[in-house]
């Protein structure tokens, strides 16, 4: 009868109870959106970053990094490939010729990262084919051809047929210079990127710097599942111990590569926590304030239960109880009114074209797909109920210390 | 030595600048069965003397023993047991809970004390009955008037099967016929069941009824008198 006395009790002033519930819904949808919202923005920079960037895994020389230096290459690609492709878990792996270099029009120039590739295998490994927003993909017959981010194009204010020269120094380290012409603008979000990396074909490109075609600069290793990543890394590294040992090549996961993406990715998922605690803790005020407002009330009503013979435990019980009926009311239209909306926004996608500008230049995409997990929504409804159990501590010792022969006595 | 004997009771209100003497030495005896009213001006001290015989309070000096034992040496914990099990309280305002129908009212109390739900229901449904107002079970206070609301109450303080009941100015609230149906019920009640009903009243209604009259002034009792059927 406790639980019943304490679900009517609930209603006894409709409007105040469900001001307190409509708090707790707005409050843990805003929880629930804003963690949807920055899980989504990360997740999708995390899978921008695998599709069209570094991949799962990449192989270097260990030396590559100091410079990108194009001398420092892995003896033997093709073998190492067939050893990768053969290893579970892996979906394709290609490899690519990678040296910084310059690029001009007649307008102005700028550094940028040539990536030399294989159209075809590249294809297997990266969806940058699938960005492209003006022009066309590598097509045989085309004749030197690159392909540009838009960000680039737009700073050297190049189109598709535009011609592009590239200056770079080839393995003897002489400048070379050679003449492109862009077919494909590609975008994919993140502008860093866009505005740094070109594509050009490998075959003719390790002919303008004279890289030999045995040797590559990078291996790069695209996944089935990401969640895979460190078990292939660690059955990569047992396969190729004696490689990695003579200091040939070393391998490291996209987690390794952008460490900043990484640690951005855990931010936002403590911060999101952060807010909803903070949220939490608001409501929990409230909760208080209202719960006390109630005991107040109520001091003739609880005195008559305690002289009667309900013991403290019951009374505690009782106080508990309806704060916990009213936080989860609002907890599961909280929850229900949120997964609708991170739902629809997650199939959808939230379009914020008027600020995209900005998130592009910080490598986030303008289209942010909503994204929470269930152990979230599990999660959120928990922090729901301690916060209702936490809030009803003080109205429910507030209702214990009154005494039983002054309280029945109360004005009403 | 009847069901409450009384021993030098004495209350002391040491929280105001100068103390109050609310009970000053208060020597009592009730015997099982009695109708009794405790009467007095206001302040006299009777609600605290029925305050600490119903164990709401506890006396600063003195003995209350109820079937040899003295409650006033009980903890809160105790206390409480011992209004559950012994005691049955009418308030002045009836004082039933808001949210529950008058059966679950009586019901409730039976629950406390750990009765199952087919005993409970099946009491409540008889005490209900036998105060008059057994089409009103599944109304809740707010449908009912005063004087049914009291009834509910006397219905609830019954359930229990206590020693005694205690009723502090039950009829203030009431007009002439509520008042006069009440205290036949309580009556019918006593006589009946042979239950102790003890009054704190200025209702000359339920003087009229009461066969012993006590009449507390200054924290003393001044006047103890029995009437004769």
């Amino acid at each position: 009868m406790i639980w019943s006395i304490s679900w009517r009790n609930v209603w006894r002033n409709k409007i105040r109870s469900l001001a307190i519930i409509l708090a707790v819904t707005i409050g843990l949808f805003g929880g629930i959106f804003t963690y949807a919202f920055m899980i989504g923005m990360s997740v999708q920079r995390t899978n921008a970053a695998i599709e069209y960037e570094v991949s799962n895994i990449q192989i270097h020389n260990p030396k590559f990094f100091l410079n990108e230096e194009i001398n420092y290459t892995i003896d033997n690609p093709n073998k190492l490939i067939t050893v990768i492709e053969k290893t579970p878990g892996v979906k394709a792996a290609c490899k690519r010729i990678k040296c910084p270099g310059m690029a001009s029009t007649s307008v102005t120039g700028t550094g940028i990262v040539i990536n030399g590739i294989n159209p075809e295998k590249e294809k297997l490994v990266s969806k940058l084919y699938t960005k492209l927003i003006a022009g066309k993909y590598f097509e045989k017959g085309d004749k030197i051809p690159v392909v540009v981010g838009q960000k680039l194009a737009k700073k050297l204010k190049a189109k598709v047929g535009s011609k592009i020269v590239i200056t770079v120094a080839n393995v003897k380290g002489v400048i070379t210079y050679g003449a492109y012409i862009v077919i494909g603008i590609y975008k994919t979000g993140n502008d860093i990127f866009d505005e740094a990396n070109i594509f050009v074909e490998s075959k003719g490109f390790s002919k303008l710097i004279g890289f030999d075609k045995s040797k590559t600069s990078e291996i790069a290793i695209i996944l089935n599942n990401n969640d895979d990543t460190k078990k292939v890394t660690d059955a990569l590294q047992v396969n190729f111990i004696n490689e990695i040992n003579k200091g040939k090549i070393t391998i490291q996961t996209w987690e390794q590569m952008q460490p900043a993406l990484n640690a951005m990715t855990s931010m936002m998922d403590i911060m999101s926590y952060i807010f909803l605690i903070i949220i939490l803790i608001a409501l929990a005020f409230g909760i208080v304030n209202t719960m006390l407002m109630i005991v107040m009330e109520r001091v003739r009503e609880l005195g008559m239960l305690m002289a009667i013979g309900m013991n403290h435990k019951k009374i505690f019980s009782m106080i508990m109880l309806e704060t916990i009926f009213l936080s989860i009311i609002g907890g599961v239209f909280g929850i229900v009114i949120s997964i609708f909306i991170v739902n629809y926004f997650n199939i959808h996608g939230l379009n914020l074209a008027v600020v995209g500008e900005g998130f592009n230049s910080m490598g986030y995409s303008s289209i942010v797909y909503l994204q929470a997990d269930n152990l979230f929504y599990i999660e959120a409804a928990i922090l729901v109920i301690i916060t209702a159990i936490i809030s009803s501590i003080y109205p429910a010792l507030k209702a214990l210390k009154l005494k039983p022969a002054d309280a029945v006595r109360e004005d009403a | 030595m009847g069901i409450i004997d009384v021993k030098n009771l004495h209350k002391v209100y040491s929280d105001t600048k100068i103390p109050v003497k609310a009970v000053n030495g208060i020597n009592l005896s009730f015997q099982e069965g009695e109708f009794t009213s405790i009467v007095g001006p206001s302040g006299s001290g009777k609600t605290t003397f029925l305050n600490m015989i119903g164990g709401l309070d506890t006396p600063t000096d003195g003995e209350i023993i109820i079937d040899g034992k003295n409650i006033s040496q009980l903890n809160s914990r105790q206390l409480i047991d011992y209004r559950l099990n012994h005691i049955g309280f009418v308030f002045q305002s009836y004082n039933l809970i808001p949210v529950l129908t008058a059966i679950e009212n009586v019901a409730f109390i039976l629950q406390l004390q750990g009765k199952s739900k087919k005993e409970r229901n099946k009491r409540a449904k008889e005490l209900i009955d036998a105060v008059g107002i057994g089409e009103k079970l599944h109304n809740r206070p707010g449908d009912l008037s005063g004087g049914q609301q009291q009834r509910v109450s006397v219905a609830r303080a019954l359930a229990s099967k206590p020693q005694f009941i205690l009723a502090d100015e039950p009829t203030a609230n009431l007009d002439s016929k509520s008042t006069n149906d009440l205290l036949d019920i309580m009556l019918k009640m006593n006589k009946e069941s042979n239950i102790t009903f003890i009054f704190s009243t200025h209702d000359q209604r339920v003087m009229d009824k009461a066969r012993r009259i006590i009449t507390i002034d200054d924290g003393v009792v001044v006047k103890d008198e029995r009437i004769d059927d």
